[in-house]
């Protein structure tokens, strides 16, 4: 401690690493978060289904997707990415998933929210299975911290199902 | 500086910057921000650096009693011979 840059050294050192820790006990502190997520989707229409040239099925779905996820948040929430995916079982693959849909959710206001939309991303299959095909949609959730771990859970709702014949 | 104030200004630095770290924590999780923590926190790091960084003078009031130079003149520093210095490298 005998020069200033010695000082300013010792004490710019400490300073991060105190940093490091305390960051370390926010992110400790969101597991004492217990949250209480709920949402909902809908299929409002199917727009079209059809078996491309190349020879894969796609379908145009109407989704309402509503969903209140506030609880997720905390003081150490950057966002939440959130998106929808359809799953589904064929004899080529036994999972298959598809997102549909996704978004981010930038503070705790925006996480109540509906939304009435076609799929984002194109439901397409790998091969032509999906006529009559009960699916899943499943939402997932990332919530991105400010600083250290990410959470990621999900909630399924089952009992979808695309039509017999293409339109 | 002199030692008595080397040894205050590295305590009173770590308690200042440990409580800092402690008060923007608290202040942070009770008001549920992250920013607010920052802030606070970075507020007691510069506090802490113009107290201790300095070269202030309640940190020498124990300064050092160097040996004034007239004094040093009357006890010259013993000549060391070219045989004795060999032996003490030899030693080393």
């Amino acid at each position: 401690m005998h020069s200033i840059g010695y000082r300013a050294n010792a004490l710019l050192t400490f300073a991060v690493t105190i940093l490091a820790l305390m960051c370390a006990i926010v992110s400790l502190s969101d597991n004492l978060n217990s949250p209480s997520p709920a949402a909902q989707v809908q299929v409002l229409n199917i727009n079209w289904f059809q078996k491309k040239p190349d020879g894969d099925d796609e379908v145009s779905l109407t989704l309402n997707i509503s969903s209140n996820l506030q609880s997720l948040f905390t003081w150490n929430t950057k966002q939440v990415f959130v998106f929808v995916a359809a799953e589904y079982e064929t004899s080529k693959n036994a999972l298959n998933q598809v997102s549909l849909w996704d978004g981010i959710i930038p503070s705790k206001e925006h996480a109540k929210f509906w939304i009435h939309t076609t799929n984002k991303y194109r439901f397409v299959d790998q091969g032509s299975n999906l006529r009559g095909r009960d699916f899943n949609l499943t939402l997932h959730w990332h919530v991105m911290p400010k600083t250290g771990k990410m959470f990621a859970d999900k909630i399924v709702m089952s009992g979808y199902r695309l039509p017999e014949a293409y339109r | 500086m002199d030692w008595q104030g080397q040894k205050l200004a590295e305590q009173l630095m770590q308690i200042m910057l440990v409580s800092s770290a402690v008060v923007a924590f608290i202040s942070g999780y009770v008001l549920g921000s992250f920013q607010i923590m920052l802030l606070i926190y970075a507020a007691g790091v510069l506090l802490t650096s113009l107290i201790t960084v300095p070269n202030w003078p309640f940190l020498n009031h124990h300064p050092l009693k160097w040996l004034d130079p007239s004094e040093a003149e009357k006890h010259p520093k013993p000549v060391s011979a070219n045989t004795s210095s060999k032996k003490k490298a030899g030693k080393k």
